[in-house]
């Protein structure tokens, strides 16, 4: 998995560093390499470089070290306005002394394209938003909706390889954004372009990319495509921001090949998939996700452990019901169970066992 | 349903609700009353009054009140002087205006419309007396008792309540008010008979008005007092033209022999063209009939270099055409005030607005320093800079740019009056400019490029016209400012680079001409709100941001 430059690759960040006072690393070892068309999106905490790699990508930022390339041609001397590559903003960033119109026509201008032309690709980059009536309107006349579809349409609208989204839906409620993420990577398929998406909301990032990269402390935790990087985390700090996670704190005391034994702080003993720890005595800290904890004992594979829990909470949520346990001194341990017809509703002071595949459980870094 | 609602004392919610509110009101408007009181004292009422000197036009019929009465009858473009009554009329008005010494200030006003009547009227003022003395001498040759005081009180005061001219003794108390600015309605020791001034009417009315200015202005009783000579001119017409054989109230045997002694009558038209020849001409006459209305739009016409004649709005003499010039070139200078601090305060306001806090704070402080100079002392650093033998001078000099013998003139004209106004109006711009420009994020610069727009391009398209208002502010108040500014021009301006202001100052303290330096003013306020309304309509005053 590693993301060295390919000389295929469309975007490439290749050992960059940023630092804005001359002290701090903001960004710290950058690599990354895009081929032409994917959808990749920058997820990770608040403060962790997420758009200062988008503004060193968009040229509003040098990078103090390393190279960014764009079609295998460094740009790091390359002025924004040469560079392009659309950019839709958070606040949207739409002129609020033009039309919606004007505003999408504004990059054609400058490209110096005629009116004719520029009428109808203006008219062509509404309709892939359905926006077609609101030509004339001023972005105040419109909704928070509407403003980031022509955001989007306008850093369409010249048609640009690759296309920055800095938390484009970030202001927007539920139901909005889930329909623009849909037509967002719509788009995005439909046109070929290349895209990168920076947000803060896991969910966001797992259901609109082809790849993620999780950003923390200034560098790439893990870039995978979305499945791998719920069932697969490299290490804990993804295991925790990604999805929701149990942990279990203790020592490897067995490995052999790609299944381990550890065991837990309370004395507990369980079976895992070594991920993060190579050898006996080394702690860890063990990851499972709720849905794959098991309750039915002839689901089991017959030599794993299995765990005694108590019952604390029985949460019905609809679809799913979400049962708090206490495992092994943990009193957050969550199962989430499908309301299926003949699944049981645990009442609180149950005791019940429970397990899991040895490869649903990931032995990462304490 | 149809009930009204009732609040829970049963009342209905209307009529609480509505003295619930008016006891906000009330309590919001004791708030402001002082302030409003002091807006209404030192604002409003000043400049009430000053727009309304600029019409203001009674002194003309309160000096001459039957001048004016029996000029009205008078055709002006016949050619013909004024008849014998009018001339009568000018003799008795002008007598108590001179008496009051308010003659000289009608002549002044005049003066403003026709050059020569300020000294015509001075000068008839004092040579009236002589007109009287000629026929009070006889009179008083005739019978000694005519010398007496005592003579005339007896023969037109009352002799009874009955026999009282009320309406003529208030008719002469309200006159001598308005001529002498003062009420007038102290006691008399006197009043009017009715027989006697039905008699004699001139010389009644003349008694009567004479008995209450010395009575109610100086102060003294008309019963033991003097006439003046102009009622004895009075006496002498009035003999002329009625009989007094029959009357036979107190004194009247002394009318009887002063009527058969036939006294000489002085013809007044000549005696005035033997005063002065100009009032043979219908010159003054003329330019009283014109301005003769309690209104006038005179002041106007000549604070835009015209007059108004009798034959309707003409413009001045070309030598006296200045005003126009001067409107034209307040505006034009005030004009590139605005355009130079424009230029000047735009690139501060961007520094301003994106410089780091710390960065900002600092330069804010330097443009506000100015402030905190005085006015004077600021343009008199500008006097010290630009002078010929200046600081600025002195340099070019020295880098050898420009010759000894050749200093720059940078001073005294309108070069010197537009760069000390544009400095001292700087801040004006910066501010409001300053805080438009806060208000643009930094990400329409960067969505502009993002889209290919260079950074002329993104500047030119996107910041600024969104820094427009700003600008529009900004432009408002420095022009209004500038428009009608006045300590700078005054000091470095010399005399090509003054304002209208400097103008009315002059008619303020030096020529004393308010009726014109109202209309100056009232037409600079005009055009202020002119500029104001007009702004409005095509920026909107809602777009104007201050701060
Ligand atoms: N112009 C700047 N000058 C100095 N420091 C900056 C600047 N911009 C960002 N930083 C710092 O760099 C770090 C990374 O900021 P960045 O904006 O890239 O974070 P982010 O991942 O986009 O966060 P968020 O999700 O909150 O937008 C932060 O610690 C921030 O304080
Ligand atoms: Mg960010």
């Amino acid at each position: 998995m590693a993301n060295t430059a390919s000389d295929q690759a469309f975007v490439a960040f290749e050992r960059v560093q940023k630092s804005y006072d001359g002290e701090t690393l903001v960004v710290k070892d950058l690599n990354l390499s895009m081929p032409r068309g994917e959808f990749l999106t920058m997820l990770g905490p608040s403060g962790s470089g997420k758009t200062t790699c988008l503004m060193m990508l968009a040229g509003f930022e040098t990078a103090t070290h390393g190279d960014i390339r764009l079609d295998g041609v460094s740009i790091n001397n390359i002025p924004p306005h040469k560079r392009g590559i659309g950019m839709v903003f958070q606040n949207y960033a739409l002129f609020p002394h033009m039309t919606v119109a004007e505003n999408l026509s504004f990059p054609l201008e400058v490209r110096k394209i005629g009116k004719a032309e520029r009428e109808e690709k203006v008219m062509r980059a509404l309709g892939m938003v359905q926006m077609q009536d609101f030509a004339g309107r001023r972005p105040a006349q419109l909704s928070g909706g509407q403003q980031q579809r022509i955001a989007l349409s306008r850093a369409l609208v010249f048609e640009p390889e690759l296309v920055l989204m800095d938390e484009p839906l970030g202001a927007l409620d539920k139901q909005l954004r889930e329909t623009l993420q849909f037509e967002i990577t719509k788009l995005a398929h439909e046109l070929g372009i290349t895209t990168v998406y920076v947000t803060h909301d896991q969910t966001e990032a797992l259901t609109m990319s082809d790849r993620v990269a999780v950003f923390d402390d200034g560098r790439i935790q893990q870039l995978d495509p979305p499945d791998t990087l719920y069932e697969e985390p490299q290490n804990s700090f993804v295991a925790q921001f990604i999805g929701e996670n149990n942990t279990l704190m203790g020592k490897v005391t067995k490995i052999s090949g790609d299944r381990c034994e550890v065991t837990l702080d309370s004395g507990d003993i369980i079976d895992a998939k070594p991920v993060n720890v190579s050898e006996v005595g080394q702690r860890t800290r063990v990851s499972i996700r709720p849905e794959r904890v098991e309750m039915d004992k002839t689901r089991l594979l017959p030599d794993v452990h299995s765990l005694k829990a108590e019952v604390l909470e029985f949460i019905y949520m609809g679809d799913i019901f979400r049962t708090r346990l206490r495992v092994a001194g943990n009193e957050d341990f969550v199962i989430k169970t499908r309301n299926a017809p003949d699944q049981v509703r645990l009442t609180p002071g149950t005791q019940i066992d429970i397990g899991w595949l040895p490869q649903d459980c990931r032995a990462l870094d304490a | 349903m149809s009930e009204a609602m009732m609040a829970a004392d049963g009342t209905p919610l209307k009529r609480s609700l509505a003295r619930a509110l008016r006891r906000q009101k009330l309590r919001a408007l004791g708030l402001i009353a002082p302030l409003l009181v002091f807006v209404v004292i030192t604002f409003i009422v000043p400049i009430g009054s000053m727009l309304f000197r600029s019409v203001e036009n009674d002194i003309v019929s309160n000096t001459l009140p039957m001048t004016v009465q029996s000029l009205a009858r008078w055709d002006a473009s016949s050619g013909a002087l004024p008849d014998e009554a009018v001339y009568e009329a000018m003799y008795f008005d002008m007598f108590l205006a001179a008496e009051a010494k308010r003659h000289t200030r009608l002549g002044t006003r005049l003066n403003y419309e026709q050059t020569g009547l300020s000294s015509l009227f001075r000068q008839s003022g004092r040579a009236l007396d002589d007109i009287g003395k000629e026929t009070q001498r006889p009179l008083e040759k005739l019978n000694k008792a005519w010398k007496d005081g005592e003579t005339w009180h007896m023969l037109f005061n009352a002799t009874s309540s009955a026999d009282t001219n009320a309406a003529l003794l208030s008719a002469q108390r309200a006159r001598i008010a308005r001529l002498t600015d003062t009420p007038a309605n102290q006691e008399v020791n006197f009043a009017p008979s009715t027989a006697a001034t039905a008699l004699l009417p001139k010389t009644g009315r003349a008694y009567t008005a004479w008995a209450v200015y010395v009575a109610t202005q100086d102060g003294r009783d008309p019963a033991t007092r003097d006439p003046w000579e102009a009622v004895a001119t009075a006496l002498a017409l009035d003999l002329k033209t009625v009989d007094v054989s029959g009357y036979s109230g107190p004194g009247a045997e002394l009318l009887v022999e002063a009527q058969s002694a036939d006294l000489p009558v002085p013809a007044l038209s000549a005696a005035f063209a033997d005063m002065d020849e100009d009032w043979a001409t219908d010159v003054p006459w003329k330019t009283i009939q014109t301005h003769s209305g309690i209104y006038t739009s005179g002041y106007f016409l000549n604070a835009v270099d015209a007059q108004k004649t009798p034959d309707g709005v003409a413009w001045q003499p070309d030598d006296k055409q200045i005003l126009q010039k001067l409107f034209g070139r307040t505006i034009w200078m005030s004009l590139m005030i605005t355009f130079s601090c424009i230029a000047l305060g735009y690139p501060i306001a961007w520094l301003l607005a994106n410089l780091p806090m710390r960065k900002a704070n600092l330069l804010l402080i330097l443009v506000l320093l100015p402030f905190w100079t005085s006015l004077l002392v600021r343009t008199s650093a500008w006097k010290v800079m630009l002078q010929q033998q200046g600081v600025i001078n002195d340099v070019l000099v020295w880098i050898g740019l420009v010759d000894d013998a050749n200093r720059l003139i940078m001073i005294n004209n309108q070069f010197g009056t537009i760069v000390a106004m544009t400095h001292i109006l700087l801040p004006f711009m910066i501010l409001p400019m300053y805080s438009v420009m806060q208000t643009i994020p930094p990400s329409y610069l960067r969505a502009a490029k993002s889209l290919g727009a260079t950074n002329w391009t993104a500047f030119w398209r996107v910041y600024f016209p969104q820094s427009v208002p700003g600008i529009g502010a900004g432009s408002i108040l420095v022009f209004i400012l500038a428009i009608g500014y006045y300590i700078t021009p005054e000091i470095v301006g010399g005399t090509k680079g003054v304002f209208i202001s400097n103008r009315i100052a002059y008619h303020i303290s030096s020529s004393l001409n308010w009726g014109l330096a109202a209309a100056l003013g009232s037409i600079l306020l005009a055009a202020v709100l002119v500029l104001y309304w007009a702004y409005d309509k095509i920026v909107g005053i809602d777009n104007v941001k201050l701060g």
